[in-house]
């Protein structure tokens, strides 16, 4: 039973083509597996004996999966994180919820999360933090940090989450697993609950590249239902590249004054090294607007959000409050007890930044900032193929030991914001170990690869050569030293 | 929230003095045009599937308190 859970997806796959693991048996082991969350990482968990909650599954075939609680799934209880939502069941199924059934995954359950995908550590959930499998006194990341947690912590072989400013490579990194933010338009966002329409993608959260590959392949297309999904075009094959001979990879010139924990650069140095191992060229490359970008985002972010959560009003779904007053309390009254301080606090400044008379300074400064940023790209793309950061610039933080400060939250994503505002594609892949500052016990660190929109095949079979190179092999719990 | 809120602001106002004088601004990194499809109905939801999470159906519609106190 072990070792069936210590297998990727593909090695999975492959054994049962090879007749030496038989399907229903790896799909009973991972359902069992799921049964045993102590990291609160479900918010809810697909008991197949209940009949009525059950997902219906149209083929047995391939490896279970985690969703994102983010994600509508038709009768079963869907609520983004969200007291508002609580006991909310869709009238219908996501758009990708929908491809990876008709694919054959079962559902093992669905993942608790930063509530509206607002935050960096999953506390902003409204039903408890989850703990990182790697240390139960820190936070997983966010805002996937359930979905993160589940594969790192061997209660789901693969999951998928979303990524509006680093809510999947953030939470991958944190957990020494793979995450991939796909370019934008990649996926349909259709079903998926919106925080930022402009950002959010939907994207996989795997043990290993290949199996990122795997589920992007499922995922990816153009559907009626998002008139912003494109696909990718020539779809998304198993990566097999070998080395990294020919490629080049660009260093932001910036990075030198970022502020970057000793132990992360120390991963992220040794890692340069092994790209050029591997064959691979190392660049310096300028993006001197991405240090703009926590502030561009958290106008843009914040100013989508103050729309999108609009719909929340006790009317036609979620949770109604308020007791014998007229229409405007009930509003006020259901808001108030509905939301979160997080997303109260991004509503709040997302209206603040439309407002008459500051809607220039904030919203229409950020959006040129945004080009701004994208332009650094496209300047960089045009002398290297890659660039690449660390994904966070710590490791796991402790529970509690940010939630007071929400601009110390909102500079966690130093890294991987400026990727979300270009709209390109990036993957977090587990690196190495570091001590966190203060000491204590070793904990995992991302390596943030970036390419040029829908470069996704590019940027998997590099990511694929590298992870191989690194032989990242470290468990939660003291498994194997890699 | 007042202070966190002036603290956020802070940080965010550093992009104001920024000349960003001429720079398009940005709303949606793909280049799409507009993307319409055949003016054809097609399946919406049943009224009662659309009510079936309100909280206070009636008579096929979605009941509010009045917008105006008594």
């Amino acid at each position: 039973m072990t070792d069936i859970l210590d297998l990727s997806v593909l090695e999975a796959h492959n054994a049962k083509v090879a007749g030496e693991l038989s399907p229903q048996e790896h799909v009973e082991a991972w359902f069992a597996a799921a049964a045993s969350d102590e990291l609160n990482a479900y918010l809810w968990r697909n008991d197949r004996g209940a009949g009525a909650a059950a997902i219906e599954v149209e083929q047995d075939w391939n490896a279970p999966i985690a969703v994102k609680d983010i994600f509508c799934t038709e009768g079963v209880q869907t609520t983004a994180g969200s007291r508002i939502l609580e006991g909310y069941r869709p009238p219908y199924t996501a758009t990708a919820v929908q491809q990876l059934i008709a694919a054959g995954l079962p559902i093992l359950g669905k993942t608790n999360m930063d509530e509206f995908a607002m935050g960096s550590s999953n506390e902003n959930s409204a039903y408890g933090p989850v703990l990182n499998p790697w240390d139960r006194e820190r936070v997983p990341g966010g805002s996937s940090g359930g979905s993160a947690a589940v594969v790192a912590g061997g209660l789901a072989p693969w999951a998928i989450g979303t990524d509006t400013g680093g809510s999947i490579r953030q939470p991958a990194a944190f957990c020494g697993i793979v995450g991939l933010k796909p370019t934008y338009g990649a996926i349909s966002r259709y079903g998926m609950i919106a925080f930022a329409s402009s950002l959010d993608q939907c994207g996989p959260l795997t043990r290993t590249v290949s199996d990122a590959a795997l589920l992007l392949a499922m995922l990816q297309g153009r559907d009626p239902l998002d008139s912003t999904s494109v696909g990718i075009e020539g779809g998304v094959s198993l990566p097999d590249r070998e080395d990294l001979s020919g490629l080049r990879f660009g260093v932001p010139a910036e990075l030198a004054r970022d502020s970057v924990d000793a132990g992360v650069r120390e991963v992220f140095e040794r890692t340069l090294q092994k790209i050029e191992e591997l064959g691979g060229e190392i660049a310096e490359v300028s993006l001197p607007n991405a240090e703009h970008g926590i502030s561009a985002y958290y106008v843009i972010a914040p100013a989508e959000a103050s729309s999108n959560l609009a719909r929340y009003d006790g009317v036609r779904y979620g949770m109604r409050a308020g007791g014998e007053g007229d229409l405007i309390e009930m509003y006020e009254t259901t808001r108030s007890e509905g939301f979160g301080p997080e997303v109260k606090r991004r509503i709040m400044l997302g209206t603040y930044a439309l407002s008459s008379g500051y809607y220039e300074a904030y919203y229409g400064q950020a959006q040129k900032v945004r080009t701004r940023i994208a332009q650094d790209f496209d300047g960089a793309f045009a002398e290297v193929d890659f660039v690449v950061t660390p994904t966070a610039p710590s490791v796991a933080f402790k529970l509690g030991e940010k939630s007071d400060d929400p601009l110390a939250m909102y500079l966690n994503d130093f890294f991987t914001v400026p990727m979300s505002l270009a709209g390109i594609p990036a993957i977090s892949i587990p690196a190495g170990l570091a001590a966190p500052e203060g000491g204590g016990p070793q904990l995992p660190v991302g390596f943030q690869i970036a390419a040029p929109a829908f470069a996704e095949q590019r940027l998997l079979d590099a990511a694929y050569a590298l992870e191989q190179g690194i032989g990242f092999e470290a468990r939660p719990g003291g498994g194997s030293g890699g | 929230m007042v202070g966190e809120l002036s603290g956020i602001l802070g940080h965010v106002d550093r992009i104001g003095n920024l000349d960003l004088e001429g720079v398009e601004p940005t709303s949606h990194v793909v280049a799409l045009e507009n993307v319409l499809r055949a003016d054809e109905p097609w399946q919406s939801l049943p009224r009662d599937v659309a009510l079936a999470s309100a909280p206070e159906p009636q008579d096929g519609a979605f009941r509010v308190p009045s917008p105006q106190a008594e």
